[in-house]
Formats: structure tokens, sequence, C-alpha cells
């Protein structure tokens, strides 16, 4: 009988690790394969350099108009000019600091609730939901001694953060009760969400905004005005509520039945039930697609444009009508094409932390 | 709460469960027929039986899990109907084990096992803690209290699933055939503590098809077949003298 001798442990092959194991796995491991490396690295070299050289390296960024652009590139100039108004839209500029003010604190309370480890999280939640729309809507539109600024002189990037945030904290809580409505085995509650979702899904949301902004008034008594923003703010947050619900029920479907039944015979309650053990499973499962659903909401808030309300987009739009400034829209384009991709795209990463963070090993 | 909700059917005698006369049907299919049983306090019963024949509905009746469409079912002098009320303080009353452990995989152990203690007993955190870890002690998993159930081997996950059960402190326990699920190193485990709950005296139903652990721990076994209960005998008689055909051919096949 020969001794076993063990195996030693060997260095993998060259051809497996570094760079040219790594090109050779995910860039070359088929003809197609390298053809399509080939194409995809002609482009770049073909096209980056100039988009480079617009953008940033040719590009003028002093002087204040537009004879300070001179070196063919993009001209930002035009873009710093009309910075403030693609922030505040015609808002006072000696009451800016109550927008950033408003904001800020909305900064400060989302990153509190976000960031890991941070104290008493149950009370900053309900002052969130509570008491900070109180003073938001305070600062945005006066009262307590700050002056009126009426919603028409809302506008630019401060009008879509509001559009956008107010349609979020609507649309998950109402999707929410929609999606449990429908799954519910009750019947008229699960007729009424089922009929409300489907015909949120069945219209366009461009024909939501139409309708709110031009029809509804002419069904409403004279001297009830309903301001513009809000209609429009009720629409969008309606349109997305019945699409969450569709995304959230598919979270609780996609739940095995013994979770309920567990829940049932150690005695919970249909609600607690519900908050405690189906919806933080449900909602996990489905953050990317709720993400989507925001996502999705943030870009529609452009839509509001055909109702004339000043968003980021609009406002950019306008600017381009200016005689002084005529011929740039591209730069401001791009602006506002940057601007909302910074904002979908940290919606975005947010919900990939989130997901890894929740992840309890492994689903049986 | 009136006299007549909480009278027992059979006053008297000390009855943990009492099914009198109980249909179920699946739409048009007949699960369950005239059933009739009758548990006495710190009775132990097995039921068996083969696939289908309606031993999971049974049990599921008796914690309104699934409703019973005919007949009576008294816990402990409460009868199982509509009323909510009763529902809850019947569900209190009963601990159920699932074959697929139905732990709450977004909740660490002793959270699955502080969760109802705290939201429907009303229990301060610190005592559903300690509670819990004294359950979590007694299925010899004190060590794995704050790890996730998805972290867990099937036999441990199901000694959690007992422990949950339990901190809500029963009177009675319903298992649907605990060990299953569970490769065969597991089961032993999961039995000991079933073994160890039953000598101390908890009325237990048991769906099981482990005949040495019916043996041994077993007052009363039956033995249902397409939704009937056709024969119920002390374990000593049942294996070794069944009574009827279909009994003793359930018994020549899983032994
Ligand atoms: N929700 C349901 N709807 C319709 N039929 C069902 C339903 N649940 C179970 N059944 C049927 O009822 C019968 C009894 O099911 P049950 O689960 O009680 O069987 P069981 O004795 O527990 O079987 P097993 O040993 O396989 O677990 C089966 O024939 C099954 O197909
Ligand atoms: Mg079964």
């Amino acid at each position: 009988m020969s001794v076993h001798t063990p195996h030693p442990d060997l260095p993998p092959p060259s051809t497996s690790v570094g760079i040219i194991g790594w090109a050779r796995k995910n860039l070359f491991s088929s003809p197609l394969n390298s053809v399509l490396t080939l194409g995809a690295l002609y482009l770049v070299v073909r096209f980056l350099p100039p988009v480079i050289n617009w953008a940033i390296l040719d590009a003028n960024w002093a002087g204040s108009t537009r004879d300070a652009c001179t070196d063919g590139g993009a001209c930002w100039v035009f873009v710093k000019v009309r910075l403030t108004q693609f922030m505040f839209g015609f808002y006072p500029a000696d009451q800016y600091w109550r927008v950033i003010l408003a904001f800020g604190l909305l900064g400060v309370l989302i990153a509190w609730l976000l960031i890991e480890k941070t104290p008493k999280k149950s009370w900053v939640a309900a002052f969130t939901i509570l008491v900070y729309p109180i003073i938001a809507f305070v600062l945005f539109y006066g009262g307590l001694g700050l002056p009126v600024v009426e919603t028409n002189k809302w506008g630019g990037l401060m009008l879509t953060l509001i559009l956008a945030t107010i349609g979020m904290f609507f649309a998950l809580p109402f999707g929410i009760i929609l999606a449990l409505g429908r799954r519910s085995s009750m019947p008229i509650p699960r007729a009424l969400s089922v009929v409300f979702i489907e015909l949120w899904r069945g219209v366009p949301l461009i024909t939501v905004l139409f309708m709110s902004s031009v029809m509804l008034p002419l069904f409403m008594p004279e001297d009830l005005r309903i301001d513009k923003l809000v209609r429009a703010l009720v629409g969008i947050s309606l349109f997305q509520s019945a699409y969450m619900a569709e995304v959230i029920r598919g979270g609780l479907q996609a739940l095995p039945k013994g979770q309920s039944e567990a829940a049932d015979a150690l005695g919970l309650s249909y609600w607690q039930a519900m908050f405690l053990v189906i919806l933080p499973q449900a909602l996990k499962t489905v953050i990317p697609g709720i993400v989507n659903t925001f996502i999705e909401l943030f870009k529609d808030t452009t839509l509001v444009l055909i109702i004339g309300l000043m968003d980021l987009l609009s406002i950019v739009q306008s600017a381009f009508a200016d005689p002084k400034w005529l011929g740039f829209s591209v730069e401001g384009y791009v602006f506002a094409g940057l601007v909302y991709w910074i904002f979908c795209f940290s919606m975005s990463r947010y919900s990939q932390h989130l997901e890894r963070k929740l992840h309890t090993g492994h689903k049986r | 709460m009136t006299q007549a909700m909480t009278q027992p059917a059979t006053a008297g005698e000390d009855l943990a469960i009492e099914v009198k006369g109980m249909h179920k049907w699946y739409g048009d299919f007949h699960v369950l027929k005239d059933i009739n049983l009758n548990v006495k306090r710190r009775e132990r019963i097995i039921i068996c039986g083969p696939s289908g024949c309606g031993k999971s509905t049974l049990i599921r009746c008796l914690n309104r899990l699934e409703v019973h469409q005919r007949g009576e079912i008294w816990i402990d002098g409460i009868e199982l109907n509509d009323d909510l009320k009763h529902i809850e303080k019947i569900r209190r009353d009963i601990g159920m084990v699932f074959q697929q452990f139905n732990l709450f995989p977004h909740l660490t152990v002793m959270e699955n096992c502080c969760l109802a203690p705290i939201w429907v007993l009303k229990k301060p955190r610190r005592e559903a803690e300690e509670t819990a870890m004294h359950y979590l002690e007694r299925v010899k998993i004190p060590d794995q209290a704050d790890k996730y159930p998805g972290q867990l081997s099937g036999g441990q996950q199901q000694r959690v699933a007992i422990a949950r059960s339990l901190c809500m402190n029963p009177n009675i326990m319903l298992f649907d055939e605990p060990t299953s699920a569970l490769d065969p190193e597991m089961i032993k485990e999961v039995l000991d503590v079933m073994v160890d709950l039953a000598n101390e005296g908890m009325t237990m139903l048991c769906v099981t098809h482990e005949m040495g652990f019916a043996k041994t721990v077993a007052d009363r076994v039956i033995f249902m077949d397409s939704g009937e209960i056709i024969e119920e005998n002390d374990p000593e008689s049942f294996f070794s003298n069944p009574q009827s055909d279909r009994t003793k051919l359930f018994l020549s096949q899983i032994l």
C-alpha cells in the first residue's frame, strides 16, 4: 500500500488571473465577443475625446455675457448666469434662504434616517412625517410672519424636488394600502382597489395632468379654486400609487403562504402580521421595483410643463428664448440632463446598498 | 364574556380538545368526514395515515388556519367559530410547528421568539427576551440567538420554531410533520426536544411518520384514511394488533 501524499497547492494558471486573464474571460471569450469589444473600443476612441473637448477642455467658464464664449466648446456661462433661476424659478431672491433651509432640513432628516446607528430614529421619523411638512409649507409658501410666495412663482429644480418628494411621500403608503386592498378577501375593498388601480394605470400621466388642470375646474364650483400645483400633485400621487400598488402586490405574492400562517398561529392580528411579518419582507423583495417607480416619478415630473408649471426642464427650455442667449440649447439640455441623472443615479445606488444591507442569509 | 360562551361542551371532563361531527370541504372535495376526537389534558396523540388523507387539514382546523364547515370544535372550553375573540384566545392557547419551519427570515432567532409575546401578550421586551432565552436553552441553541434563520441548519431552525411557539406559553402544541423536511442526522435532535416536551406533560397532537417516536411518547395513535379516522388505539396495540385492513396495509408499507 502506498502512502498518500497530499497534493501541494499550485498557483492558478496565468491565463486565468491578472489583466490578461480578465480580458480573455470578459472581452475575448468568443469571436463575436472579440468583434463587439473591438467595435466598442473604436466608438470610445472616436467619440469620447471630442465630447471631453467640448464639455471640459474647450469649454468657456468665465464671464457673464455670450461674448465670453469664444473657444468653440460648450458655453457654460449661459448656465452660470441663469443658475439661480434654474434652481429657484421666480422665487424672490431675498427669500431663497427659505427654500435652502427647507431642503437643508429635509436633507439632514433623511440622512439621519438613512445613516446607520443614529440615535432616536423613531422620533426623527415621526418628526419628518408629522411636523416637517408643516415647517416646509410655512417656509415655501409663507405665513407666521414670512411673506407669502404664491406657487406660480415656484419653479426650477426646487419645484421638481417638491413634486417628486411629495409624490413619493404619498405614493408609497397609498400603494401599500391599494395592494393590500387588492389582495383582501373582503369584496368591497378589493373591488375598489382593482377599479382604482386599473383606471389610473389605463391613462397616460399627461392626460391625468391635463384633466386636472383643464377639465377639473369646469366641473368645480366657481368659488372653489384649488391651486394648480396642488392639482398636479394629487394627479401625480394617485397615478404613481397605482403603479406602486402593483409593484408591492408582486412582493406580497412572492411571499410563501407559510409566513402569514405562522403569524396567524402565533396569534398576531391581521395588522400586526402585516406590519411586522409580511410587509417588511414583501417590501424588501421589491426594493428594485419601488426605486424604479420613484425614478420614473422623478422624471415624470417634467410633464407638468404642459400645464404651465415651471419645473427644471421647462425653465431651462424657456431660457432658450432669451434673445441675448439664443443658440445655447445644447448646454441647457446637457445641464438639465446631468441634474436629473445625479438624482436618479443616487436613488439607484442607494437601493443597491439597501438590498445588500437587508440581506439576511439564504432564503429557503 | 357570557357564561354560555366559556361553558365546556362536556362539563366535568377535563378535555383540552373536543371535536364533534366535524366536516370540511375544499370546493366539492370532501376532505374531512365526520371527525370525532377528544383529547384530554396532557395527552399525547400521534396522527398518521397515507399522503393526502387529510392529516394536515385536521390539525390546521384546530387553530383555524382552515375553516371547518360542519360540526363543532371546542378548545379548552371555548368554541371555535367565526367569533374573532374566540379565535384570538384559541390561537394564544395553541402552539403550532410546521413542516417548513416558517421562521421569519427578516428577524433574528431572538426576535422571532419575542415577536408574539411582545405584541400579542404585551410583555415588556426584557421579560420576553428572558423567556425566549429560557426556551432557546431548552432546545439547546442559546448561542444562536443573534443569528438569522437563514444561517442555521434545518434541525436548528425547527428547534427555534418549537422555542418560538413555547414562548407563548401554550397549553396545547400541534406538530405537522416536524421532521419530514430534515436530513436524517438532524431528525434526532428535533425529536429529542419533542420527547422532553412530552415528558413535561404538554398536550400534544403530532402528525408524523416517525413510528419510533410514536411508540416512545404516544398515549394514543390515530390512523386516518381518505378524510376519516379509521382506527385509534394505544401504540402497543396499534402496532402489534391493527384492526382494519387499511391500517395493516399502511403499517406494512412504512415499517
Ligand atoms: N387548499 C386546498 N384546496 C383544495 N384541496 C386541498 C387544499 N389543501 C389540501 N387539499 C387536498 O386535501 C387533501 C388533504 O390534504 P392534507 O394536506 O390534509 O393531506 P395530508 O394528510 O396532510 O398529506 P401529506 O401527508 O402529504 O401531508 C389532499 O387530497 C389535498 O390534495
Ligand atoms: Mg400534510
